[in-house]
């Protein structure tokens, strides 16, 4: 009963997504929607990719993550060299930036999740600059001066993507890998005392994050023409992080719609990029200082939707509780 | 041979200034486990108090360096009272993000009032000769900051061995609340703490204009880094371990820019961080402590 009620629920969001994305897509070839307000839309897409990818990271596993533009950039490249080098189809270039971000994620998980806290956070900034500086070094790819990319994310592409990350985000952290995820970020020593392999769960939501970074840099670098490795600084960490921050740490929906609101603004004031900057911070450790776990906590959008069902964290649909 | 030892010369010069940073770091570190990731931008403060001190007011070198870093030590302290005080009992990852959220917002800042075009600092401040040792021609500028650093050194080794305050540091870092209840002012403590680290990362930066001439607001991010890696690489929250790592650190750099790797110059950092903390997590002066749940 409850599997048929959460699949009609599946289906119409989904049909409310096609709808969406197709009235947006006769919207954009109509011209309603100038060219200022298509690039915030692809924007916001990317966006919501990043946070999703890292929430998974930071908010569910409690992994501190801050080089997530280092996979962002493994994924741009690689699928700037699959097309433009290689000339295969756009597809093909989505599928491999993610793979090669996530095997890269597994490259750097593996020794790195062995750190907690602090040193994890500035081993994985460490891992970003990396990245950054190998990429600088590669003629293959341009060095300083970056690649040139044709324009091939498409509105459909993007809808697609985004849906396919939440999807498989949201349903990972509901099952039985993502209830560990959420034991290690509860209290990582009591989780493995309990007898669940953290280091294993920490690669696997580590990788799966570095795959959607990796998808989100390939709709990027087809998005904006060059790429350059300057774009993949530990700044563009910092952007990802802050929406995630302020979404709530552990929140999906949080992060979705953080990614959203802070995309709009950040657009609109992308003309004065000091003053940008300066909101940011000061958003960011007002935040901290009043808000700590963020504007959704980890509550989901839904349990404001049934409230009174599940005051407290999540009544999941096996019907076992979890205060997430 | 003489390229080496002028490679390492060179290293020791720059690694004495990732030195003096990352000693306000691993002090940090070690009383409030908080990675003040600011810290990098005081130092930018303090090369541009400097500057200013002696192309406006027109002051002497050793003026501007005391005026920098007293300056730095009061900042240092403003910034531990607004932003991370409210915190000390917060979740770490808050305050780590505070620490991201106020260093970007001082980067931001300063960039925001004056702009973001870089500064040259003035030659010839201090009358400067070369010494020329077996071949090996030592600048005057590499012996000032040497002699700079070596001097902070051992008064903050003084400092912190043979005053009262540095005794209630050395306590507080050891315990917060035993130290609390024998009666120790925490609060004050960790402000001289900042207070302290902070004037050394003003000091570095005068003398890192001094050596580098050139001074812009984002300056502060990669010296920084690699001075919060010195300080592991020495075993964070141990005074001479930060010496250590910088210094090695400095050394590794020149020696691998000697190479011909320039380019690799800020990679090579990373990666010796990244294996020394998968290899010796506590650093090469550090003890490994269990952990309880």
């Amino acid at each position: 009963m409850n599997r048929v009620k959460k699949a009609k629920g599946f289906w119409s969001t989904m049909a409310v997504v096609v709808i969406f994305s197709v009235v947006t897509q006769f919207l954009i070839n109509g011209g309603t929607l100038n060219s200022f307000y298509v690039n915030a839309l692809f924007s916001i897409g990317i966006n919501i990719i990043l946070a999703a990818s890292l929430h998974l990271i930071i908010g569910i596993t409690g992994q501190f993550s801050i080089g997530h533009a280092g996979f962002l950039a493994v994924g741009a490249y690689a699928s700037a060299i699959v097309t433009m080098k290689l000339g295969l189809p756009f597809p093909v270039a989505i599928v491999v930036a993610g793979l090669t971000a996530a095997i890269s994620g597994l490259i750097i998980g593996i020794p790195t999740l062995r750190l907690r806290g602090d040193y994890l956070a500035i081993a994985t900034l460490g891992f970003g600059e990396i990245v950054r500086i190998i990429l600088l070094n590669i003629d293959y790819v341009g060095g300083a001066s970056g690649m040139t990319v044709s324009h091939l994310t498409t509105w459909p592409w993007l809808v697609a993507c985004v849906a396919i990350t939440i999807v498989v985000i949201v349903n990972f952290t509901n099952s039985t890998h993502g209830r560990a995820c959420i034991s290690i970020r509860e209290n990582e020593i009591a989780a493995d005392a309990m007898g669940i392999n953290t280091t294993f769960y920490k690669v696997m939501a580590f990788v799966i994050g570095a795959f959607f970074a990796g998808v989100a840099g390939a709709l990027h670098a087809h998005n904006f023409y060059i790429i350059q490795p300057t774009n993949f600084g530990f700044l563009k960490s910092f952007d990802i992080l802050i929406l995630v921050v302020i979404g709530g740490l552990g929140s999906m929906s949080g992060s979705v719609i953080a990614a959203i609101l802070l995309t709009i603004i950040s657009t609109f004031l992308s003309n004065y990029p000091e003053v940008r900057m300066v909101i940011y911070s000061l958003v960011l450790i007002v935040m901290m200082l009043f808000r700590p776990q963020g504007l959704m906590g980890t509550k989901e959008i839904t349990s404001f939707l049934k409230l009174g069902k599940s005051a407290k964290g999540g009544v999941h649909h096996d019907g076992k509780n979890t205060t997430a | 041979m003489e390229q080496f030892i002028q490679q390492l010369v060179n290293g020791i010069s720059l690694g004495s200034i990732y030195a003096l940073i990352a000693l306000g770091y691993t002090m940090v570190y070690g009383i409030v486990k908080l990675i003040n990731f600011a810290h990098g931008d005081v130092f930018m403060v303090g090369a541009f108090i400097g500057f200013y001190s002696i192309t406006i007011l027109d002051l002497g070198f050793f003026t501007a360096l005391l005026i920098s870093m007293a300056a730095c030590a009061i900042f240092g302290v403003l910034i531990e009272r607004i932003a991370y005080k409210p915190l000390r009992n917060a979740t770490r990852i808050a305050a780590l993000i505070t620490a991201i959220g106020v260093s970007l917002f001082i980067e931001y800042g300063t960039i925001y009032i004056r702009g973001a075009q870089p500064e040259a600092y003035p030659n010839g401040i201090v009358p400067l000769k070369s010494l020329e040792i077996f071949g090996v021609k030592i600048s005057g500028q590499s012996i000032l900051i040497l002699a700079v650093s070596v001097f902070l050194m051992i008064v903050l080794q003084f400092i912190v061995h043979k005053t009262k305050i540095g005794k209630a540091m050395r306590a507080v870092s050891h315990d917060m609340d035993a130290a609390k209840l024998m009666g120790i002012n925490v609060n004050n403590t960790i402000s001289a703490t900042f207070a302290i680290g902070s004037a050394l990362a003003g000091a570095a930066g005068v003398v890192f204009g001094m050596y580098y001439t050139k001074i812009e607001p984002l300056m502060g991010i990669i010296p920084g880094l690699k001075a919060f890696v010195a300080a592991v690489l020495g075993g964070i929250g141990i005074i001479p371990g930060a010496m250590a790592g910088g210094l090695l650190l400095g050394v590794i750099e020149s020696l691998v820019s000697a190479m011909g790797g320039s380019l690799w110059r800020d990679a090579v950092a990373f990666i010796v961080l990244i294996l020394i903390l998968i290899f010796r997590p506590a650093g090469l002066f550090g003890k490994n402590v269990r952990e309880k749940v």
